[in-house]
């Protein structure tokens, strides 16, 4: 037994001696001891408690609050302020300065510069500055993004920059700083910038704008689009410079977590982004406000500012079509109805006032209407029941300071609610803008050769077969090749003057028939149908060609049926206006179509079919026409077009002038029923799908010839 | 009032068989119809509350309320059986508080009565003849003097997306 004690000691003097071997060990355990580790999940517990303290602390201090002389006034504010400090200090040991977040950066910039052989100078500011660890998780990932992205794409190579005068060192900035409950990151590089010209012409391609669109954007502006869903993809199909990729995966990694990112860049100094995230997500400051007798909160974040208007003042809410708007400092800004959105039901009283709340959703910016403004008030976002979750509108719930429950609105959800009620959101106007290119742009393409080596195309729909015809049976009359076909004879047309035919042997014919009248296009060789969006990239002022576009990767030419149609059938038949002022029965056609290339296709389509047609690009264009005493038989306008739509225009010459009962058709590439009802409450007399040609000539020929009856 | 039993531990619907065994039930009354829920799934009974309504929810969800810092879903149990809404004129009515997998719901009916111990020997299954969605909502139906008590189950009650897909 002693043996055995003596034994203990013997050994708790060597473990003794042996971890405190060397001085400065034993120095460095001290301090190590004054920290300690502790589960994550009990801190978060803490936290929830203490988001409950705060709470019931509001709760209290709005209880005594217009009491001054209250006995509890004074325990209530030690309370308070013991509460805060126990807020602040817990949130503390969730902090890690943001500076985790970017120890590894340095590396991978390292990495970057040597692999693409850039000298690269990192630097990184306010690294201490402290934000929560779950706010740190979400945006590790997106930061190294940005930062890599900067370093591969956004900074020239040194050659580059040498040539251009730049120092041969690229820089890269981080910046991190607290400024008012958010923290602010700033990524900035000092290299070529946003391609803006590029990123313009991949939005026209990917569908995201149109031409028209696109022009009324600013630089900035356009910028925004590297943001988008879909404008990834393509940058990286083409491999060429350009900072889109995965850029809105970060936006939508920063915005969940209720933060924003900017992007301002100037092509050759150039890019910097800014990411504003809360400090952090249990407890958040939100602005109260009142409808239809209802409170809601809206995250403070989100809210730029606060408008009041009343019936005299100079800010009022204008209508458009019923979408409410407001000028604010010289811009237009949409407005949402929280009661129309809401369904909170109609208020009948008069209200005197009004106030909008702007808010900024990435870079959307809008006005939500509501009746009242109060105060903001620290909230505690707690999760909605499941059986609400479905409700995008709401991204939570909490209790306010006098123990009602609110909702609190998410303004991503209202920016996307607000696409089926009112004014364009990014998303909303994304999806039609997509589905019109794609309706409007996506045809089936004949590509030919004829003449010469270059590629032609036609619209398939316009040709009617495709037919081999045998030299010899190629007959000429009054100098014009003929040929005999079904029983008729059909003009043959060539696509040049000097355009050749083949000696002996077969020659491809492309058959375009309208009606009883059929002509020939003689070519060299068919090569492919092709289903393409159409985008006439280069517009020629050639006879017989609508311009050039890409087709399957080829620049192409496409040629105007029309043109060729009256040639055959000018020539032919004589002219065909001539023909049809015999007859005294001229109709004045008005087209009015944005797409210079649908302008350029029905153009000479009605002209053959012996109308007069006038076009024009823009509904404005065409009540300028009205305002100046043009009279026409028929008007075809079309729905979607920049500046005054299809809608619109027809409400507009329904209303007054000179063409409130001219017959009215409708051109739409979509023709729903839903669009269809809408046309006809609006003043139209027909809905015609577009590239439906037959249909089209009929329904002006049945309520012409109708109209001429009666 | 009925005799009282002591708790015997032995509650929960698949316990209403077994013979010669009480079970207690909170009971409340709908359009003079009687309801029982068993009385352990109940947390609270609350008297009129102020609800936060709550907009585009479905119509079964007459809002939220504050119970002792807990957000409390107050469905509107005339609703979910497809009752007419009850009348503005006869108050706000009463409220049972039940814990459904950690969320709190308050079940909004027009009284809340007494709690009852009944024998399972009264117990019967749903008539065929009630309603189909009474049925889906209903374990089954106790006699007693004068009037029948439907047992409600409430955890189907409360399966919002099981009603929502038929």
């Amino acid at each position: 037994m002693p043996a055995v004690a003596a034994q203990v000691p013997a050994t708790a003097d060597h473990g003794a001696a042996a971890s405190g071997i060397p001085q400065g060990e034993a120095k460095e355990s001290a301090v190590a001891a004054q920290t300690i580790r502790v589960n994550v999940e009990l801190l978060e517990n803490l936290m929830t408690l203490v988001s409950e303290l705060v709470l019931t602390r509001n709760q209290l201090l709005q209880m005594v609050r217009g009491k001054d002389d209250s006995e509890f006034a004074t325990p209530l504010q030690r309370l308070s302020h013991i509460t805060t400090d126990l807020q602040e200090g817990v949130m503390k040991t969730r902090m890690q300065p943001i500076g985790n977040a970017w120890a590894k950066l340095p590396r991978i910039v390292r990495d970057l510069s040597v692999e693409m052989s850039k000298k690269i100078d990192l630097q990184m500011f306010g690294a201490e500055t402290e934000l929560d660890r779950q706010v740190l998780e979400l945006i590790k990932d997106p930061l190294t993004h940005m930062v890599r992205n900067s370093a591969d794409h956004g900074l020239e190579p040194t050659e580059e920059r040498r040539r251009i005068g730049k120092p041969e060192v690229g820089k890269i900035m981080l910046n991190a700083y607290h400024e008012g409950g958010h923290i602010i990151i700033e990524i900035t590089d000092d290299g070529r910038g946003l391609n803006i010209a590029r990123i313009r012409q991949k939005a026209l391609q990917n569908g995201l704008a149109t031409d028209a669109e696109l022009a009324d954007l600013t630089d900035q502006q356009a910028a925004q689009f590297i943001f988008r869903a879909g404008f990834s993809t393509a940058e990286k199909v083409t491999s060429v410079s350009g900072r889109g990729v995965g850029m809105d995966v970060v936006r939508t990694n920063i915005e969940k977590i209720g933060g924003t990112v900017e992007l301002k860049t100037q092509e050759g100094k150039g890019t910097s982004f800014v990411i504003k995230i809360p400090l952090t997500l249990a407890i958040v400051s939100a602005l109260i406000v009142e409808c239809a007798g209802e409170r809601f909160a809206i995250p403070q974040i989100s809210v730029l500012e606060l408008v009041r208007t009343t019936a005299t003042s100079e800010h009022g809410i204008e209508v458009i079509n019923n979408a409410p708007v407001l000028r604010l400092r010289d811009r237009l800004l949409p407005l949402v109805s929280l009661r129309t959105l809401l369904k909170l039901g109609s208020g009948d009283e008069q209200r005197t006032e009004t106030f909008i709340v702007v808010t900024q959703v990435g870079n959307y910016t809008f006005g939500i209407i509501v009746d009242r403004v109060f105060d903001t008030e620290e909230i505690v976002v707690k999760p909605v029941a499941p059986i609400l979750r479905h409700i995008n509108m709401f991204s939570g719930n909490t209790i306010l300071g006098d123990g009602s429950v609110i909702m609190i609105l998410d303004p991503n959800g209202i920016a996307g609610g607000t696409g089926e009620m009112a004014g364009p959101t990014p998303t909303n106007q994304e999806a039609t803008t997509t589905r019109e290119t794609r309706a409007e742009d996506q045809q089936s393409l004949l590509v030919f050769r004829a003449g010469s080596d270059d590629l032609k195309a036609v619209p398939l729909a316009l040709v009617a077969r495709l037919e081999e015809i045998d030299v010899n049976e190629i007959e000429r009359s009054h100098g014009k090749p003929v040929v005999q076909y079904r029983g008729k004879l059909m003009p043959l047309v060539l696509v040049s003057p000097d355009f050749k035919m083949k000696d002996e042997g077969q020659q491809p014919v492309l058959v375009f028939a309208d009606k009883e009248h059929t002509m020939g296009l003689v070519v060299d060789e068919i090569v492919d149908i092709v289903e393409e969006q159409l985008k006439i990239q280069l517009a020629v002022d050639q006879p017989g060609l609508i311009g050039t576009a890409v087709i399957s990767g080829k620049a192409t030419d496409v040629i105007d049926a029309g043109y060729y149609l009256i040639q055959a059938w000018g020539d032919w038949f004589g002219s065909p206006e001539k023909e049809f002022e015999s007859s005294n029965e001229t109709h004045r056609v008005l087209l009015v179509d944005d797409s210079p290339f649908f302008r350029n296709l029905l153009t000479p389509l009605l002209s053959v079919a012996g109308y007069d047609v006038t076009s024009v690009e823009s509904a404005d264009k065409a009540l300028q026409l009205r305002d100046s005493g043009t009279l026409f038989d028929a008007i075809i306008s079309d729905i979607e077009m920049p500046g005054m739509n299809g809608f619109d225009f027809a409400q507009a010459i329904r209303s007054e002038g000179g063409w409130a009962s001219v017959p009215l058709f409708a051109l739409s590439s979509h023709a729903t029923d839903k669009d269809f009802e809408r046309g006809r409450a609006v003043g139209f007399t027909d809905y015609v799908a577009k590239f439906d040609r037959e249909a089209l000539l009929q329904t002006l020929a049945q309520t012409l010839s109708s109209k001429g009856d009666a | 009032m009925n005799q009282i039993v002591p708790s015997s531990g032995k509650r929960g619907s698949q316990e209403l068989v077994t013979t010669d065994n009480h079970q207690e039930f909170v009971t409340m009354f709908i359009e003079g119809q009687m309801f029982g829920i068993p009385v352990l799934m109940v947390q609270d009974v609350l008297g009129p509350q102020k609800i936060t309504r709550i907009p585009l929810a479905p119509p079964e969800v007459a809002g939220s309320l504050n119970l002792r810092g807990r957000i409390v879903t107050a469905i509107d149990v005339r609703m979910r059986l497809r009752l007419p809404r009850r009348n503005p004129e006869a108050g706000e009515g009463m409220s049972v508080v039940v814990d459904m997998r950690g969320e709190l719901y308050s079940l909004r009916v027009d009284t809340v009565g007494e709690v009852l111990s009944l024998p399972a020997a009264k117990f019967e299954r749903n008539p065929p003849t009630l309603d189909p969605l009474w049925r889906e909502f209903s374990d089954g139906i106790y006699r007693l003097e004068g009037k029948l008590l439907v047992i409600l189950d409430v955890p189907r009650l409360l399966d919002f997306s099981r009603s929502e897909a038929n």
